[in-house]
């Protein structure tokens, strides 16, 4: 009995875990602009991702009768580094695509993050403008 | 029920696979590209955890924290290049 609840739970999660990543990747081909298409990969695809380890991981222990937690292990360093990766990837894409002048003011003493220098200094450049179209972004060139 | 689950989920990420080898062949940024080549990585790690559970072996996990490491090590020097200009400085 408990062998097959776990066969209905370890095919359940693989399931939902595969759809879930499936899901974000077609995000990433669908939604219309880079800051929109973050969200894709970075929030279902890493969700699929630990649907599919605890379901290797209830395999392993239930089914194959070895306890194992080096799914624990990958789905810690996942959830820990899809923000990171994210925000880097933001990052990088305001540095080459996104000019300081276009975004709204930060209504604090600090700047901007990526443009303007920590601290009470305030920002380099007033940014009073808001964002009224997207940028335009060029095709990179390689 | 399990080996049909499996097949599902190959299916299911070789598609998602070829979505992001899409945007990383057309992704019309940088970022795009890197963003696409990190969610290949974590689809690829998806893929061997699921061959690991068809074939019984728990091996194949090392493999996976390796590649898991590699990724984000290797998304972070590329955007650190591209915001930087340097990945090391």
């Amino acid at each position: 009995m408990l062998m097959f609840i776990a066969e209905i739970l370890v095919a359940l999660l693989i399931v939902i875990g595969s759809t879930f990543a499936l899901i974000g990747s077609f995000g990433l081909v669908k939604l219309p602009d880079l800051v929109t298409r973050l969200h894709g990969p970075t929030k279902a695809t890493t969700l699929g991702v630990g649907a599919v380890l605890i379901a290797s991981m209830v395999y392993f222990t239930v089914l194959e009768g070895e306890f194992s937690f080096h799914e624990l292990v990958i789905t810690l360093f996942l959830f820990l580094t899809a923000p990171l990766t994210a925000n880097i990837i933001a990052k990088a894409y305001m540095h080459r695509h996104i000019r300081h002048d276009s975004l709204p003011p930060t209504n604090r003493t600090e700047g901007w993050a990526t443009y303007d220098p920590p601290g009470e200094e305030g920002p380099l450049v007033p940014t009073q403008k808001p964002v009224t179209e997207p940028p335009a972004t060029p095709p990179a060139k390689a | 029920m399990i080996e049909l689950a499996l097949v599902y989920g190959f299916i299911a990420l070789a598609l998602a696979l070829l979505c992001t080898a899409w945007r990383l062949s057309f992704g019309p940024t940088m970022p795009d590209r890197i963003l696409a080549l990190d969610t290949m990585v974590i689809d690829a790690l998806a893929l061997v955890i699921l061959y690991g559970i068809h074939h019984g072996r728990s091996v194949l996990f090392e493999a996976a924290i390796l590649i898991a490491m590699v990724g984000f090590i290797s998304t972070v020097a590329y955007c650190r290049f591209i915001l930087r200009g340097d990945v090391i400085e």
